[in-house]
C-alpha cells in the first residue's frame, strides 16, 4: 500500500509541476527553487513529517525534501544549542545530498567529456 | 501583414507543446521515482538493517549517484528532456542540474570552469532553500519560543 502511496504522491506533485511548466513562464529553475520552498513550508506547518509518514519515500525523493531537511534540521539545532544552533544544524541532514553530488560530480567531470 | 496577423501566423505555425501528453508522462515517470524509491528504502531496510530515517538518506545518495553518472555518460539528458518535471523534481533533477553545468563549462578549467559554473543551476535551489529555512526557524522561535 505504501508503494502504491509513494507513487501517487511524488508523480502527483510532478504532474502539477509540469502543469505549471507549461502554462506559464516560469523556468524549470523557478519550479524547483519554489517545491524547496514550499517543502520548508510544509515542514514549519508540521505536514511534510505526515506527508513522510503517509507515503515514505514518495515524499523524500522530492526536491521538497531538501527545504524540509533544512527547517528541521536547523531547527533541532536550535532545540539543542540555541541560536548558534541553527547555523551549526542547518546543514546536517542535508549534507548527504550537497557533498555527494559534489563529490560525484567533480569526480565524473573530471572523467567524462560534455556530449553535445 | 499586420502586426497582429503576423503573429497570429506564428501561434499557427510554432509547434504545440503536447501538454496533456506532458503532464501523463510527468506523473508516470515521477510516481515510478517514487515507487522505486520505497523498494529500495525497503530493501535497505530489510537486508541492510538499517532504519527508515537512515534508508531514506542512502536514498537520496543512491539517486544522486544514478543521475550523476547517467548525465556523465551521456544518457540522461534525453530522458530528461522526455520525462520533464518527472525528473526534474525529484533529487535526480538536482543533481542532473549540477553535473551537466560542470561538464558544459569542463572546457573553462577547473577553477573559472567548473568551480565558477558548478552552482550555476542548483544554486537558487541551494539559496532559496537555506534562506527560507532560515527565516522560517526565526518565525518558529518567536512565535513559539
Amino acid at each position: 500500500m505504501l508503494y502504491l502511496k509513494a507513487f501517487l504522491f511524488s508523480g502527483l506533485v510532478c504532474l502539477i509541476c509540469q502543469v505549471v511548466l507549461d502554462n506559464t513562464k516560469l523556468t524549470p529553475g523557478h519550479i524547483t527553487s519554489s517545491v524547496t520552498v514550499i517543502g520548508a513550508l510544509l515542514s514549519f506547518f508540521g505536514i511534510y513529517d505526515k506527508i513522510v509518514a503517509w507515503c515514505g519515500a514518495g515524499a523524500t525523493v522530492l526536491i521538497s525534501n531538501f527545504g524540509h531537511m533544512l527547517y528541521s534540521s536547523a531547527l533541532a539545532g536550535y532545540e539543542e544549542a540555541g541560536a548558534l544552533g541553527i547555523f551549526q544544524n542547518m546543514l546536517s541532514n542535508s549534507g548527504v545530498a550537497i557533498v555527494s553530488v559534489v563529490v560525484f560530480s567533480f569526480v565524473f567531470t573530471l572523467i567524462f567529456k560534455a556530449k553535445d | 501583414m499586420s502586426k497582429d496577423e503576423y503573429q497570429k501566423l506564428v501561434k499557427e505555425m510554432s509547434p504545440k507543446e503536447p501538454k496533456l501528453r506532458n503532464a501523463l508522462v510527468a506523473f508516470l515517470v515521477g510516481g515510478s521515482v517514487g515507487f522505486l524509491g520505497e523498494v529500495i528504502v525497503n530493501i535497505l531496510m530489510n537486508s541492510f538493517g538499517l532504519a527508515r530515517v537512515d534508508s531514506y538518506a542512502w536514498l537520496a545518495f543512491i539517486l544522486i549517484l544514478l543521475a550523476t553518472f547517467m548525465t556523465a555518460i551521456g544518457k540522461f539528458d534525453n530522458l530528461v528532456s522526455k520525462a520533464k518535471c518527472g525528473l526534474i523534481i525529484p533529487t535526480t533533477g538536482f543533481a542532473h542540474s549540477i553535473q551537466s553545468a560542470a561538464l558544459d563549462y569542463k572546457k573553462d578549467g577547473l577553477v573559472t570552469g567548473i568551480g565558477a559554473n558548478v552552482f550555476k543551476l542548483a544554486g537558487s535551489v541551494i539559496l532559496y532553500g537555506i534562506v527560507s529555512a532560515f527565516l522560517l526557524v526565526l518565525l518558529k522561535v518567536v512565535l513559539y519560543g
